[in-house]
């Protein structure tokens, strides 16, 4: 067990980096649509998955590859969520959770079904733009060029988001708003707007994380229900609603993965969820949160 | 996810005209044949089984036609690959809706509990999908047929191939189940017969979708083969990001133990390129599955069938032609034994025999990848490399370790 070399483990660890960047960028999508609007987003991985697709759409169909797609499938997958909020969710403000996560777990087996049916369930493949393809050899490890710009990238727009919620003027805004929609409101700010937007913007980071994952893994309907739950886990050991719980989180347990995967390959399913068990017994509102 | 998806598709392929023609001592639990295709519908390998191993089925009913003189229906089931939703669907179908045989069963785990109830039961049990060889060692069944191929089978066509080619040192990502370990053992056992060395194993949980890890672990073992002791969408993902972490490029060599034609359609020529694998059936063979391959793509979005599918038309019909002889289907066991003394012969792995311990005995092929500029159009996609005698495509009896066999 203990006779991996310290350079393999290096190289575990970055590829740990690497799926934390995933799972940081779903969470945080997952965190912000939670905390400002607290309805429970079970249709993110969907979401996801439709990403990916509109990614293979644009190659397919309209011949746009890679960087066109890393602008207009969030769009696309925005501009659903905001179609989505503004027609089914909104009927279900003041309602409890529970209303919230049936209906987006219902619409998530909805889409992923007629994907499924349309499109079978091994994939489509798409391939890794060739600016990013190729890779480089760091001496512990190879490291495919890909890899290397979804961690940076995922970081930028993780530190972005939180930044905008944390420290401008619009967040403090979108935080007062769930705070006291009422209150807002009296100031002349448009809540519904906000919140619609909100979602949508928390949606579209899905679709982004979709776009990014569609050069690694297969186009399949099937990539969102995969990671959906992992990334819910993931959302829980932060703190349900924290933001840089959500992104430090991500990026941990992705960590602690990879480790697993080396010294126990076989439990590196189950690793994440036990965290969750013990985070959730010792610490109920999660690692960032605040206990209500 | 997780709703069991229990379609009941009652396809009333026979009508009921013909049945006064039938003899008199015929006997038919319920009036009618129930064939019940239990699947992954909705799963990593639904693409290879699913609802095309439901369409093989009717196909298999459509042609037979209305010799048995009663009418012959179908139900499917997903079982999403986990032995318990399996095992509950299976009973039920039996006790109480009252299914006759048991077709298809992809995933080994859930093949092996599905053995066990028919046994008990004394129904039919017709496996294409599943793949452990132990359906016909220690774990085989007076009750089972192994129609398309088993780990042995495949450990054979492959891993003997690559051994002889060069490849003497292994290393295996292994599928952590079942068919994963029975896969890795059999190979393993080929490899170490060749001459060759099996440097290492990572056991990966099924449905993984990043295998970045485990292919690190395997380009340290310095083997000069990865061998993917996995299946479906696993394996494709594997294929997928050995590409891109350079694993072929820096002198390491894939070994797909177990690749369809779907996966190789899914990974695109370009990715899939060169691969050996062996299967016992391929769409462009001959005339024969020419025909039958078109008219089943024409019925499932221009898809041609996998070695499952067609294995799961070829089983039934051979099940169809038993009963139309045993003029009954309440009987198991007798109907087993009947399609074991009938030989078979269907269009689309021609004449063969099914052995006393359930195994199906026919060619099986070791076919390569064409590059995309080899590829004359959609779905060509392999070349015989050759064609392995069906003497030597399964495991002989007698090393089988089945209580069947008498020594």
């Amino acid at each position: 067990m203990f006779r991996i070399p310290p350079q393999a483990l290096f190289g575990q660890l970055l590829l740990g980096l690497i799926n934390g960047a995933f799972y940081a960028l779903l969470s945080l999508g997952l965190a912000v649509i939670f905390g400002l609007l607290n309805i429970v987003n079970f249709a993110h991985g969907a979401f996801y998955m439709m990403g990916a697709f509109v990614a293979w759409f644009l190659l397919q169909y309209a011949g746009l590859g890679y960087w066109w797609a890393l602008l207009i499938a969030p769009m696309a997958v925005g501009i659903l969520g905001l179609v989505l909020e503004r027609t089914l969710l909104r009927r279900l403000q003041g309602l409890d959770h529970l209303y919230g996560l049936l209906l987006t777990f219902g619409l998530a087996l909805v889409v992923q079904g007629l994907f499924q049916n349309q499109y079978g369930s091994s994939g489509q493949p798409y391939d890794i733009p060739p600016a990013l393809a190729g890779g480089r050899n760091l001496g512990f490890m190879f490291l495919p060029n890909y890899r290397a710009w979804v961690v940076l990238f995922s970081l930028a727009v993780c530190l972005g988001t939180w930044f905008v919620i944390e420290r401008t003027k619009l967040g403090a805004y979108l935080r007062a708003a769930t705070e006291n929609a009422t209150l807002v409101r009296a100031f002349g700010v448009d809540v519904p707007r906000l919140i619609t937007l909100t979602y949508g913007f928390g949606v579209a980071l899905a679709g982004l994380a979709g776009v990014l994952a569609a050069p690694i893994f297969q186009v399949s309907p099937l990539m969102g229900a995969n990671l959906i739950i992992v990334v819910f886990a993931v959302v829980v050991v932060g703190g349900m609603g924290s933001i840089l719980g959500a992104i430090v989180t991500g990026f941990l347990l992705g960590l602690v993965e990879g480790f697993t995967k080396v010294f126990y390959p076989e439990a590196s399913n189950t690793v994440i969820f036990v965290i969750m068990a013990v985070v959730l017994v010792v610490r109920p509102a999660g690692l960032f949160g605040r206990a209500a | 996810m997780a709703t069991t998806r229990l379609t009941a598709l009652a396809v009333l392929a026979v009508s009921m005209v013909g049945a006064w023609a039938g003899p008199a001592s015929a006997q038919w639990t319920g009036n009618m044949v129930k064939i019940g295709v239990l699947s992954d519908m909705s799963s990593l390998y639904a693409d290879i089984t699913g609802p095309g191993s439901v369409l093989a089925a009717r196909m298999a009913v459509e042609d037979f036609g209305g010799k048995l003189g009663v009418p012959v229906a179908i139900v499917s089931a997903d079982h999403q690959n986990k032995p318990d939703v399996g095992s509950n669907i299976v009973r039920q179908w039996i006790d109480r809706d009252g299914v006759d045989v048991i077709v298809d069963v992809p995933t080994s785990s859930v093949a092996l509990a599905v053995n066990e109830i028919v046994r008990e039961k004394n129904k039919v049990f017709l496996v294409s999908g599943a793949a452990t060889s132990d359906l016909t060692g220690p774990k085989c069944s007076p009750n089972t047929v192994h129609w398309t191929y088993d780990t042995w089978a495949l450990a054979h066509g492959t891993g003997s191939a690559v051994v002889k080619a060069g490849g003497d040192t292994w290393f295996f990502l292994t599928a952590d189940y079942a068919f994963g370990h029975a896969l890795e053992r059999d190979t393993s056992e080929v490899v170490k017969a060749s001459g060759g060395k099996v440097l290492g194993a990572v056991r990966h949980p099924l449905n993984t979708s990043d295998f970045s890890s485990f292919l690190l672990q395997a380009q340290a073992s310095k083997a000069k083969i990865i061998g993917l002791a996995n299946a479906g969408g696993d394996t494709i993902n594997s294929i997928k990001q050995a590409a891109e972490f350079g694993v072929v490029k820096g002198g390491q060599k894939l070994a797909g133990l177990l690749v369809f034609i779907t996966d190789v359609h899914s990974l695109g020529l370009r990715t899939a390129q060169g691969l050996l694998l062996t299967e016992s059936f391929y769409w462009d063979l001959n005339d024969q599955t020419r025909a039958w391959s078109k008219r089943f793509a024409a019925k499932h979005d221009g898809k041609m069938p996998s070695m499952v599918q067609a294995g799961v038309y070829a089983a039934v019909t051979h099940y169809l032609k038993a009963l139309a002889q045993t003029k009954s289907d309440e009987d198991g066991k007798a109907i087993v034994d009947k399609m074991k003394a009938l030989p078979t012969d269907d269009p689309l792995f021609g004449k063969g025999t099914i052995r006393v311990d359930g195994r199906k005995i026919h060619p099986t092929y070791l076919f390569e990848v064409k590059s995309p500029d080899q590829t004359k159009g959609s779905w060509d996609y392999y070349k015989l490399v050759h064609a392995i005698p069906a003497a030597e495509a399964f495991r002989p009896l007698d090393q089988g370790g089945c209580p069947l066999v008498k020594k």
